[in-house]
């Protein structure tokens, strides 16, 4: 394996009394799409706003490329490339506009006419930017990313907010990149886009990580157990749910328990029997094969979007 | 240099796009100098080129409130960190909006100027050189002392709260509107510390050419220092992330933009020559507005 393209090394960072970032630690190797998985206020975009360039570390070693974001200047901007997650463009400039008005501030610039056909912007090219939909938006955000060819581009929480169809189309989006060969660093609190998406992942929560590797790698972490979530009509018996079949450990979020099972058949089964017994009732039951939910939940005690 | 015309041409686009832009940086000056001439004028058109020189000197100070204005809603609506990414700097974003100001400024001043000689029969064109250079000097100062206003304000609520004061004072305090000689000494002494004050006064020269190419050049250097100091301030304050704070001792560069206009105003203090100027200027314009009536009267 060669020089990481990215390399974050014990990151600290602050606002105020808060620890937005606290000894993040992780590499990225040229070509792979590296996901930092967490909830809301993990301290994702504190890290890649650092690794863009856009915040000052508190502490730490951040290598972009070979150099430092923060005093490498021009040098290291034409090397990237950004979708931040929040941000806008003036409501009355054309896509066209915006897509050429950006590759004009690079020296290498990649075909803007291919670029609007590549992100289905072609027929809203002469669009001003506040008609667009939301999804329109994100696909002209990532356009705009990739108007220098740059040689890592930085996704921060690309899909948040949009709707599972777009959402799909984002993926492809980067998925295509993933197969250029591009290095990307993507940002995310969906499991389902780390796990499509991502070469692989690290585990962000209170502003450390938790846990990295390949999905799969993570996932197995969870000893190949699935996911029984089931709510009940009346509250259960103390440590019932412990005590059936299979039942590797348990855990109740809001009204949801949620079990992880090494013998799904005979759980579901034994739990039946249980509840006919104490003469409570199945609201519902779905079963999740392993995911980094799990992971995530096995580490935290908590769900991801919690 | 590069990206500064790149993003001076799209600025101009997107202003070209926007009714407010229209209002405020067309319709309102000519508002303004059509009420003027039809109150001031009917009783002589010697009062014409005083009109024009108030008149230009809004249509300039306006790029004070319209640039800070952008400035913040860029800030506020994450447009500027957009702009942070690639390899732009705060210089070029500064100066194009500096430019695409003056540019959208220029044709305006020119219909003012064209305006007042041929419909309301100014009988001369003034000194249009001085004219040029104050308008495009004036334009450069009175943007960046905008922009330097955005870079202090946090919200476009504090903005608009600060600007309304500086406005003010630009507007009462420098003799657009109100001539300066009708004021108490110790107000127009005053008045020698404030920016505005020596672009009306090098305007209404202009329009006028009553000053000596000497006085021009003063208003004229006056304004550059300014121009050259506020831009470095604001150039220094700017910022792109709507939730960056100014720190406090940063706050003191604001002081900095004030220093040109501090030693002019007390060097004008000190030889009086800038009062006797506007005073003359006033007093000239009344007698000839006396012999116009007078000479006008038995034709009636």
């Amino acid at each position: 394996m060669g020089e990481p393209i990215i390399q974050v090394e014990d990151l600290y960072k602050s606002y105020g009394d808060v620890e937005a970032v606290r000894g993040v630690s992780f590499a990225v190797q040229e070509g792979e799409v590296f996901g930092l998985l967490g909830p809301n206020g993990a301290g994702k975009t504190s890290c890649v706003e650092i690794l863009e360039g856009l915040r000052t570390a508190d502490r730490g070693k951040v290598r972009v490329c070979g150099l430092d974001p923060e005093t490498s200047g021009e040098r290291f901007k034409e090397k990237i490339g950004a979708v931040l997650q929040s941000t806008s463009l003036p409501d009355k400039l054309r896509v066209m506009e915006a897509i050429e008005l950006f590759a004009q501030f690079y020296r290498k610039r990649a075909n803007t006419d291919d670029l609007l056909r590549r992100f289905q912007l072609d027929e809203k090219r002469t669009a001003f930017y506040g008609h667009l939909s939301g999804g329109q938006k994100q696909r002209l955000a990532l356009a705009m990313a990739l108007v220098n060819d740059p040689e890592v581009v930085f996704l921060d929480e690309p899909t948040a907010g949009l709707d599972p169809q777009v959402r799909r189309e984002i993926y492809d989006i980067i998925e295509e990149l993933k197969r250029g060969k591009k290095t990307v660093l993507l940002t995310t609190h969906y499991i389902e886009e780390a796990e499509r998406l991502c070469d692989r992942v690290a585990i962000v929560d209170h502003g450390r990580v938790i846990a990295q590797g390949t999905p799969r790698e993570l996932k197995q972490r969870s000893a190949g157990t699935t996911r029984i979530e089931v709510r009940l009509a009346r509250p259960l018996t103390d440590g019932m749910l412990g005590r059936l079949e299979g039942v590797a450990g348990w855990r109740e979020f809001d009204g949801t328990f949620v079990l992880h099972s090494v013998r799904p058949p005979q759980t579901i089964v034994a739990l039946v029997k249980q509840l006919e017994a104490e003469n409570n009732e199945l609201q519902s039951l779905e079963m999740f094969s392993p995911s980094l939910e799990d992971v995530f939940i096995e580490l935290t005690g908590r769900r991801l979007r919690e | 240099m590069k990206h500064t015309w790149t993003l001076t041409k799209i600025r101009i686009r997107l202003a070209m796009r926007n009714r407010a832009f229209f209002f405020f940086s067309l319709l309102m000056p000519m508002i303004f100098l059509f009420g003027a001439v039809a109150l001031l004028s009917r009783s002589s058109r010697e009062w014409v080129p005083y009109i024009l020189g108030a008149v230009l000197t809004t249509t300039v100070m306006g790029s004070f409130w319209g640039l800070s204005v952008q400035l913040v809603t860029f800030r506020e609506q994450g447009i500027l960190r957009r702009f942070r990414l690639p390899p732009v700097g705060a210089g070029p974003m500064l100066a194009s909006s500096i430019l695409s100001n003056y540019f959208m400024a220029l044709p305006v001043v020119v219909f003012e100027v064209v305006l007042c000689r041929l419909v309301f029969h100014m009988q001369s064109w003034g000194n249009l050189w001085a004219i040029f250079l104050l308008v495009t000097v004036g334009s450069a100062t009175f943007s960046s002392l905008g922009l330097i206003v955005a870079s202090v304000t946090n919200t476009m609520q504090e903005t608009q709260m600060i600007n309304n004061l500086i406005w003010m004072a630009f507007l009462f305090l420098s003799g657009a509107t109100v001539p300066l000689a009708i004021f108490p000494g110790w107000l127009q002494r005053v008045s020698l510390f404030i920016p505005a004050q020596y672009l009306a006064t090098g305007l209404e020269s202009a329009a006028t050419k009553l000053a000596t190419p000497n006085e021009v050049l003063e208003d004229f250097v006056a304004l550059a220092l300014g121009f050259w100091v506020a831009f470095e301030v604001s150039r220094q304050l700017f910022r792109w992330e709507p939730e960056a704070k100014v720190p406090r001792r940063a706050k003191l560069w604001v002081l900095a933009a004030l220093v040109p206009f501090l030693v002019f105003g007390s060097w004008e203090s000190v030889t009086g020559r800038r009062l006797k100027r506007i005073g003359a200027n006033y007093q000239t314009l009344s007698l000839m507005s006396r012999v116009q009536r007078r000479t006008e009267a038995p034709d009636k």
